[in-house]
């Protein structure tokens, strides 16, 4: 029993270390971290944290990230919502050609695309804009969107859907307004799946987003963490860190039951 | 109620069929082509090269040096993520909230946690070395990234630590959906805790290990972000955190080899495929029905 707890709190402890470390070190001088990794800040440097805010554009990045993350997830939710339905409620001829097509793409590195990739993006004159990101973040979110969701649109009961053709509803009313509605716990789930993956993006970024005024948060720390070690301002560094894990964990510890259900019955499908 | 069927089937699938298309589909299957030419992406007209480009990745030592670093991933950070989640998964029985705590580096972004990590390891004020100073172990502080023999496992070691939590909580959802009597009649029956989980929990819970397995060997071939930050070079002293990855990257962007990056691209596809298809072979069992 006590060897059970002394495993589990160890690895609690490795897991909240390094987190809780990087705060305080976010609000120490350089002198004092180089000083040393243990000691508390002698005045907590709020400077630090405006710092890394302004001058090294965390504020810009996060707003980049905001608007890039969420434009393809909401692009990624009603595209994806929108092909799932079709091809699980509507029989025509190539369906189920249409369907494999699509989920094929999750068998496929996103390495392998890379190179060509990177061309396609550039012939339409869309590296390193908001648009040319918010579209191939979509484009590749989609197929695990529309896989998951199909199970879920084909379990949902057909006769109210029935009803509201009778009653005159359109198809699209009838999507909109009867068959979303009822796939909501689906969308939530698959909702949270996309939005730490696209949160977590960095390879696409990195190469197709080569406009520092357009970084996106991964890849603008990471570019900071490169130039301004160079430059040594650790402790912006350590703030600008800090800014960056802040909103996704606070998000998680109000919705924490949520968001573990939701990544879970993601891999698991 | 039927008419407009196919107006609205059009209307509602021509954007993302493509943007699929576009951006994903072709992309991919333009790979395969270029794979074969040695287009260096200013030549209007690539050159057909045949199979060469896949002999060169044979004696290309950089490539050579990425299999087999991203070979001992394979070997190394599935087993001891599954290992480590399985033992938390049982261990947390009952007490949500480690569950809660270890979940936390799921939420990070890669490129988040290679930075946090690159802190960690950094020689002198790195958080490592402070606590190997105060726990009075001071001959065992390295510069840890700069060492070819300690850098890849350095790198492993974030991608296990930033794995677990997920796979604890994926673990445990599945180890409560056994049922509590079937343990009990286990217990009953003289067997004792280790038996009872080998025996009764990892049958149940299989599935859920199984696509373990397959995502953590999928990952254990990328492993780019983590590289790519936090090692100097990036790749390593002596190429020693190499990855496939890395190399199609910089062969791609640095130098301009679009026909050889490609062909990396294919060998890295079909490796993929190939350890999925492996590994969802070798973690094969009866599935085990709860009635």
């Amino acid at each position: 029993m006590r060897i059970k707890h002394a495993f589990l709190t160890l690895w609690a402890v490795l897991v909240t270390l390094p987190l809780l470390w990087a705060l305080m070190s976010s609000f120490k001088t350089d002198a004092e971290i180089f000083d040393s990794p243990w000691t508390p800040p002698a005045s907590p440097q709020f400077d630090n944290w405006s710092r890394a805010w302004e001058h090294a554009s965390i504020g810009q990045y996060l707003f980049n990230t905001l608007i890039v993350v969420g434009g393809s997830l909401a692009l990624t939710m009603l595209l994806g919502a929108l092909t799932a339905y079709c091809l699980a409620r509507y029989e025509f001829p190539g369906n189920r050609f249409l369907y494999y097509t699509l989920i094929a793409g999750m068998l496929f590195p996103v390495f392998l695309a890379l190179v060509p990739l990177f061309f396609v993006v550039d012939n339409l004159g869309m590296l390193g804009t908001y648009h040319g990101l918010i579209l191939v973040y979509a484009a590749y979110a989609l197929p695990f969107t529309v896989f998951f969701l199909h199970g879920f649109f084909r379990s949902l009961p057909g006769a109210v859907a029935e009803a509201a053709f009778l009653d005159g509803a359109s198809h699209a009313g009838v999507f909109f307004r009867v068959m979303l509605p009822m796939a909501r716990p689906g969308m939530v789930s698959v909702g949270i799946f996309n939005f730490l993956g696209l949160w977590n993006q960095y390879l696409l970024p990195r190469v197709l987003n080569p406009d520092p005024d357009h970084y996106v948060i991964s890849q603008g720390l990471a570019a900071l963490a490169v130039s301004q070690g160079a430059r040594s301002d650790w402790s912006g560094l350590f703030a600008g860190l800090v800014i960056a894990i802040l909103p996704v964990l606070l998000a998680y510890v109000f919705f924490q039951r949520q968001i573990r259900a939701g990544l879970t019955s993601g891999a698991l499908k | 109620m039927r008419h407009g069927k196919y107006r609205f089937l059009a209307g509602a699938l021509i954007v993302p069929l493509t943007l699929y298309g576009v951006f994903v589909l072709s992309p991919y299957l333009q790979a395969f082509q270029l794979a074969f030419t040695n287009w260096n992406g200013v030549d209007s007209a690539p050159e057909f090269t045949g199979f060469d480009n896949f002999s060169k990745l044979w004696d290309d030592p950089l490539f050579l040096a990425g299999l087999r670093n991203n070979g001992l991933m394979l070997l190394v950070v599935p087993l001891a993520v599954i290992v480590l989640a399985l033992a938390l998964a049982a261990g947390t029985r009952g007490t949500r909230v480690y569950r809660v705590v270890y979940f936390f580096p799921q939420l990070l972004s890669v490129a988040i946690i290679a930075v946090l990590w690159q802190f960690v390891y950094t020689p002198n004020s790195g958080l490592l070395n402070g606590a190997l100073a105060a726990l009075g172990l001071d001959s065992w502080r390295q510069s840890w990234l700069a060492e070819p023999n300690l850098a890849l496992w350095c790198v492993m070691a974030v991608m296990i630590w930033s794995s677990v939590g997920f796979y604890v909580v994926l673990f445990s959802a599945a180890m409560e959906s056994v049922p509590d009597d079937i343990m009990e009649a286990a217990a009953i029956d003289g067997a004792g805790p280790m038996t009872v989980f080998r025996r009764i929990t990892i049958p149940l819970i299989w599935e859920s290990v199984q696509v373990g397995w397959i995502y953590l060997g999928i990952a254990a071939l990328d492993g780019f972000a983590l590289v790519q930050i936090m090692t100097v070079g990036p790749g390593g002293p002596d190429n020693s955190t190499e990855v496939m990855g890395l190399g199609l990257y910089r062969t791609a962007f640095t130098f301009g080899k679009f026909g050889y990056a490609s062909a990396m691209g294919v060998a890295i596809f079909f490796l993929t495929l190939s350890i999925a298809v492996l590994l969802l072979r070798v973690t094969k069992r009866e599935r085990v029905e709860l009635a």
